[in-house]
């Protein structure tokens, strides 16, 4: 089953200022971004699971528009704070790499 | 007008672009050119001290060739939240950067400095009069914070900045703005809708970021009554409909809702089309104006004084119980601080292990260690600088010869790549502040001076 790091052009997170942080998850081609969403397996749930946070605080949104997905929630120590890891919130990406997508056919 | 075009020359002044891309650029015939100066994403230090996070060097550099440029078009160079954090210590030293040029160069320009450091008298009246909201998961804004808090700013909208470009201003150096209203503020000024002119100001705030190769360079913007076409002036880089959508979600808690001082600007319906391979259409925003003008507060409080060390371990028998090492690492920075007369409530100590949880602390889901090496970084935050010197100078000697079951490296379990080995940080900052306000206009909290340089 292919994983998020085999078949995204992106994955990447952000500070969406210093009390969240965002994650995006974008697609090259329109019609494997459909795909992906029909599968369901990117949604809020997912993301709170991941990050250990409250579904709640989850905000998920897909865009078809560029064909990507993003979460936002709030970071673990607000940036800058003392025990902060990642000022810029950049390097948070990485438990979404190998999370595995239903494809009943694997992309070109 | 059917076309207003914008140049942005970086994605922070002093990050450096290509001079040959300015050069380029201009040729393109832009209507103004300009460069954000700075953002919260640095961290809470840069506000609190007055500092810039840029270098005073490399900003010197990117202000030279576009205020020479700009001079000589005769068209507006804007420079949003100067000094990285918008202050009023980070606009003077802007401002000075500015005058030391013109003085080597024989430039002379009116000149606009918009203030958006807010005095506590002001906000507390805007407590009162119970115009502040509270943002994430702030509290209601109180005198008291706003009092013990070091520096705050307001993030001005679009507004100030036109006024200021009404009065003739050809350099206009803003405090804290919001990143697109540089952009957004001689657009819609110009006869431009509101939303192509956010939009395009979304895509000019950092620089060569919706192109690929993606780095620190120019970026152009066309802005037309119903898209914009974002085109990068080096020809080494394109503009792709991937590159623009990946930007499009920069920064943002929602990809399709982003709310701006007037209003806010809707992305759901957008279109990216390439029209050719190096340039992109994008059309479909729309801009709904606020019932309330509001502005961002950022402010920070000062929480301490930091001071760190940072070494590494390279001894397998120690890796194997690390955890049990650093807890009783913990226990005898507690007990020796105790003794030279620093209770644990006066300092906070954490110790970052790299190559196990560094980067993610609480959120790293892997917890085996496969690393034949690991770093750490010991940060302890005191009452005083003397405090935190002092902790952090006793968990350094720990670290290193502390004992531990089956210990074979009797001479010192950590390196240290560095001499002096523990690093003085200064006052530590924490965001305090981040709510928003409604004032009565979009100009009372930003006062604009204006001079002959």
């Amino acid at each position: 089953m292919p994983r998020i790091k085999d078949i995204a052009q992106i994955c990447k997170s952000k500070n969406a200022g210093p009390f969240m942080v965002t994650i995006d998850v974008l697609f090259e081609d329109p019609h494997l971004y459909r795909q992906v969403k029909a599968t369901g397996v990117l949604n809020a749930a997912l993301f709170a699971k991941l990050y250990g946070v409250a579904e709640a605080d989850v905000l998920f949104t897909p865009y078809d528009a560029a064909s990507a997905f993003k979460a936002t929630l709030p970071r673990l120590v607000p940036a800058g704070d003392i025990g902060d890891t990642d000022v810029y919130g950049a390097q948070q990406h990485a438990p979404l790499l190998d999370v595995e997508i239903p494809l009943n056919t694997l992309p070109r | 007008m059917n076309e207003y075009r914008m140049l942005s020359t970086s994605g922070i002044l002093g990050y450096g672009y290509a001079e040959e891309s300015l050069k380029i650029g201009m040729t393109w015939e832009p209507h103004v050119i300009g460069c954000d100066g700075g953002s919260t994403d640095p961290g809470p230090y840069y506000l609190g001290a007055g500092k810039s996070f840029t270098s005073r060097l490399s900003v010197k550099r990117d202000l030279r060739l576009m205020l020479l440029a700009a001079v000589a078009a005769r068209i507006p160079c804007i420079i949003g939240t100067s000094g990285g954090a918008g202050g009023e210590p980070h606009l003077q030293d802007t401002a000075a950067i500015v005058r030391e040029i013109a003085r080597e160069e024989g430039l002379s320009f009116r000149m606009a400095l918009i203030h958006a450091e807010q005095s506590a008298e002001t906000l507390i009246h805007y407590i009162d009069a119970g115009t502040t909201r509270p943002l994430a998961r702030m509290k209601p804004l109180d005198a008291e914070t706003v009092r013990r808090a070091e520096r705050i700013v307001g993030m001005m909208g679009p507004e100030p900045i036109a006024r200021a470009l009404d009065q003739g201003a050809q350099v206009i150096l803003a405090g804290r703005s919001s990143d697109p209203a540089q952009w957004a503020a001689p657009a819609i000024r110009a006869g431009l809708p509101p939303a192509p002119s956010w939009y395009a100001g979304k895509m000019l705030e950092c620089g060569a970021e919706p192109t690929v190769p993606k780095e620190p360079d120019n970026i152009f913007l066309r802005v037309r009554p119903d898209h914009i076409i974002c085109e990068p002036p080096n020809p080494i880089r394109r503009s792709t409909p991937l590159a623009v959508a990946n930007f499009a979600l920069h920064e943002n808690s929602s990809p399709i809702h982003h709310t701006e001082p007037g209003g806010m600007l809707d992305t759901t319906d957008c279109v990216f089309e390439a029209v050719s391979d190096r340039a992109v259409k994008i059309s479909g925003m729309t801009w709904t104006p606020a019932e309330t003008y509001t502005v961002k507060l950022e402010g920070v409080e000062r929480a301490g004084y930091r001071a760190i060390t940072i070494c590494g371990t390279r001894d397998p028998v120690l890796i194997s119980q690390i955890d049990d090492y650093l807890e009783t690492h913990r226990s005898k920075i507690a007990i020796k601080a105790a003794a030279f007369g620093v209770p644990a409530s006066d300092y906070t100590m954490v110790v970052r292990t790299y190559g196990k949880n560094g980067v993610m602390a609480g959120w790293e889901p892997e917890t085996e260690i496969r690393s034949h090496e690991l770093g750490f970084v010991i940060e302890v935050v005191g009452k005083t600088q003397d405090i935190a010197n002092a902790v952090v100078a006793m968990a350094r000697t720990s670290m290193l010869h502390a004992d531990f079951p089956g210990r074979l490296c009797k001479e010192g379990n950590m390196a240290f790549p560095f001499s002096p080995s523990d690093i003085e940080l200064g006052p530590m900052f924490r965001f305090s502040v981040f709510h928003v306000v409604a004032p009565r206009d979009p100009y009372e909290m930003f006062p604009i001076e204006y001079e002959t340089v």
